[in-house]
């Protein structure tokens, strides 16, 4: 026996096939291990959905992560590439199967285009946040301002009292100058945006959905 | 062009949509539009119901019975919330509704005022789509819109919000239609993929087991599913709303699923080697404990809604689409096969099922009536051709379990929702549905109170309604939990009753009471032979239980088939 052990001898436990597919017997059961794992392992989902320009569809959508209990982290919606089309960018923390779940029940929303789901593996990610500062403090310490170009953030606003800054990045590196900044001492208001994405396919899903409908539409 | 007033064009676009029934209730917000409906009284049958619940439960057994969208109007603030119990149900249960509520004019909109509510807010989260029709203008399509994604699709109800200035603003009305909508994809190509992948299952299987639901016949798919079953020679076990998708006595029809289904499917869930689901959504009353649900199985679903995929229960393959097309795709690769030793395996749980339980209920010697005895008799009086409509509790379970059905689109009953008070103004609505046919309602002396104005719609229209009132002075269905898992303890489960039939002869509704089961038979075929509605009143066993019974949370194969009260 080649393979050792059950191998090649029963029909039953369909690890043959995949040794004979060239994947070794360990490999394939520690792939679909990870899989049970992701599908029921709570991290950070990143929902894009594109709508019609309908008033009142914004609730609906929210409502869907509502009734399953799953709360929502950021939520960023603004008109998309597509003429007429709406985009919506959400995160929220779920397990993959009520990820795909809540997709599923938002795209059923008769106004709802596309829904999908992805991981941060996935996509480019960008945040952006607004920092106002004391300036008194600014020019006694000078860490604050080698804080401010060690994050690459922009100053873009200064006058007796307070100096706005501005910094562009994924989630982690807006959180560390808050917080590096907020050790000093001079943070007067922070505010963050929501998430805005792109994925990384190299063709936009919504265009062929649409290009897709509109011949379903000519079919006709 | 001719302007005419947006309560007109609302009139108009009705009939362009070939509505000729509509169940409904006027108001301050929606007197418009039965200004013009005055005008429109020979070609838009109004039926006035008692109470916009009404309206909606009607329209609802309309629709079931018909396949036809059925259709309600009322006016706003309470009109509208009325309405929101139906819409809900219509839901759960797939049926196509259009409701038409009036709204407060626009420049009122959001001042609170008077008969003023967020329709579209609030029964957005219940309805397939609402939309507010706030200018004239829009009615056409917005009609047009409504008719096509109530019916297309997995049905649903649809809500329009009327605003009053749009009903009387003038506008130039131009015929709308509505085949289209490109973020809606009612009708979704078949994946060649999955039909292959199914069959291929399917011809594998040697101990194969179909669930039956409302989808076959919500598409229409009876002889295909018939076709699907005979060809791979599989048995099925449906669920309450899919009773009539395949004729009860059908060899391969094994029984009902779920809670209080048949003995046999219940247990041959868990020992077939391929369940396959059609159009049906693994309700928790069907699957019991999903952690032991059909474990040893593959799993097949087949549905046009996308979103019922691996919801409840995880599936190994899911045929998405139409099944009155999938089916027949998949039926065409089948194998002709034959299962006669697995199929046969039913029949001790049938024979266990029967002794212990059917046969009692049915053929009882002593003792007060019994709801299952009754049902049946009725059921055979119509040479089990007729529509069988039920409210809510024991009434409907028992009802389900011994009603027989040989014909299509002969179940009305609040499956998903469990709606008491659903009965009687369904059963209104199915009159008009099918007019040809018996329509017999199973009603209890609790679901009978919540919707009894509804005896003055059936008074005014002559609705040929066969009400069989199952009194058993309680509110059966809690009571038999409150024995069997609140220690006996009837937290305010005994109904004090008036007199039914002095209440229906108010209404001009012939009525009779059966106490003697040997008065049983002749007065069944009175009731039958007496035209127009009739109020039949049993007096039935107080305390009786409906069994088998798979315990709320427990597996689905360990069926309790005896109760004995402690």
């Amino acid at each position: 026996m080649a393979f050792g052990g059950q191998c090649g001898e029963c029909t039953e436990c369909g690890k043959c096939e995949r040794l004979l597919n060239g994947q070794t017997n360990d490999d394939s059961i520690k792939k679909e291990e990870k899989k049970m794992e992701q599908d029921n392992s709570v991290r950070l989902y990143t929902f894009i959905i594109y709508s019609e320009n309908v008033p009142g569809l914004l609730s609906q959508i929210t409502a869907v992560y509502t009734r399953r209990q799953v709360n929502i982290e950021s939520l960023n919606v603004c008109a998309s590439s597509t003429p007429g089309a709406h985009k919506y960018t959400i995160t929220a923390y779920c397990t993959r199967t009520m990820a795909e779940m809540l997709t599923k029940q938002i795209e059923k929303k008769i106004d709802v285009l596309q829904a999908n789901v992805f991981t941060d593996d996935d996509i480019f990610i960008n945040e952006t946040c607004l920092l106002k500062i004391s300036t008194p403090i600014m020019l006694e310490n000078k860490d604050v301002c080698r804080m401010v170009r060690l994050h690459q953030a922009h100053i873009v606003e200064v006058n007796s009292i307070y100096a706005t800054i501005e910094k562009t990045g994924i989630t982690s590196d807006i959180l560390s100058l808050y917080d590096s900044l907020k050790t000093l001492g001079c943070v007067l208001q922070f505010v963050r945006s929501g998430r805005i994405c792109i994925t990384k396919d190299y063709t936009e899903h919504l265009d062929e959905y649409l290009a897709d409908r509109e011949k379903k539409r000519n079919a006709k | 062009m001719e302007k005419i007033t947006g309560a007109e064009a609302m009139m108009r676009a009705l009939e362009n949509e070939g509505v000729d029934i509509l169940f409904g209730y006027p108001g301050g917000s929606i007197m418009p539009t039965y200004d013009a409906l005055y005008d429109h009284k020979k070609t838009l049958n109004h039926i006035l119901v008692r109470h916009e619940q009404g309206a909606v439960h009607a329209a609802q057994g309309y629709a079931r019975v018909s396949g036809k969208v059925g259709c309600a109007i009322v006016t706003s603030g309470p009109g509208a919330t009325n309405t929101i119990t139906g819409i809900a149900d219509a839901m759960i249960d797939s049926t196509p509704l259009v409701v038409i509520a009036g709204q407060v004019g626009v420049a009122m909109l959001g001042t609170d005022a008077f008969q003023e509510v967020d329709v579209v807010g609030v029964t957005s989260p219940i309805s397939k789509w609402s939309y507010q029709i706030r200018r004239a203008e829009d009615i056409a399509w917005a009609v047009a819109r409504a008719f096509y994604i109530a019916k297309s699709g997995r049905p649903g109800p649809v809500v329009l919000d009327f605003a009053k200035n749009a009903q009387t603003g003038m506008v130039e009305y131009e015929p709308a239609k509505a085949d289209f909508i490109r973020s809606y994809d009612p009708d979704p190509d078949l994946n060649e993929e999955e039909i292959r992948e199914a069959a291929k299952m399917i011809n594998e299987s040697v101990k194969p087991f179909v669930l039956v639901g409302q989808g076959v016949e919500l598409g229409n798919a009876r002889e295909e599913l018939k076709a699907f079953l005979e060809k791979a020679d599989m048995p099925c076990g449906t669920t309450f709303l899919g009773l009539s998708a395949i004729e009860s006595d059908h060899r391969l029809n094994k029984g009902i699923l779920g809670m209080h289904g048949n003995l046999g499917p219940n247990v041959m869930t868990n020992k077939c080697d391929l369940l396959i689901a059609v159009g049906m959504r693994f309700d928790d009353r069907v699957t019991g404990n999903l952690a032991t649900y059909a474990k040893q199985a593959k799993i097949i679903h087949f549905d046009i809604d996308r979103s019922e995929f691996n919801k409840n229960v995880k599936v190994n393959l899911s045929v998405h689409g139409d099944c009155k097309k999938s089916l027949a795709a998949v039926t065409k690769l089948l194998d002709k096969a034959t299962h006669t030793s697995w199929i046969d395996g039913f029949k001790p749980y049938e024979e266990k099922e029967y002794q212990k339980v059917i046969d009692k209920a049915l053929h009882p010697t002593e003792g007060p009536l019994l709801m299952g005895e009754v049902i049946r008799k009725v059921s055979e009086a119509t040479n089990n051709a007729g529509i069988m409509v039920t409210d809510v509790g024991q009434n409907q379970l028992f009802a389900c379990r011994y009603f027989k059905f040989t014909k299509a689109r002969s179940v009305v009953t609040s499956g998903g929702l469990g709606t008491m008070g659903f009965g009687i103004p369904a059963a209104i609505g199915a009159t008009f549905g099918a007019p040809d046919r018996t329509v017999c309602l199973f009603v209890g002396d609790g679901g009978l109170q919540m919707t009894i104005q509804e005896f003055g719609t059936i008074m005014e229209q002559g609705a040929p309604v066969k009400m069989i009132l199952l009194n058993n002075n309680y509110l059966g269905n809690v009571r038999q939990w409150q024995e069997m898992f609140f220690s006996h303890r009837y937290s305010f489960t005994p109904m004090l009753n008036p007199n039914y039939e002095l209440i229906a002869k108010g209404y001009g509704i012939p009525a009779k009471t059966v106490v003697e089961r040997s008065e049983l038979d002749a007065a069944i075929k009175e009731m039958l032979a007496t035209p127009g509605p009739y109020l039949l009143q049993c007096a039935i066993m107080e305390e009786d239980n409906v069994m088998p019974m798979v315990p709320p949370g427990a597996n689905i194969d360990e069926m309790i088939l005896e109760y004995k009260s402690k």
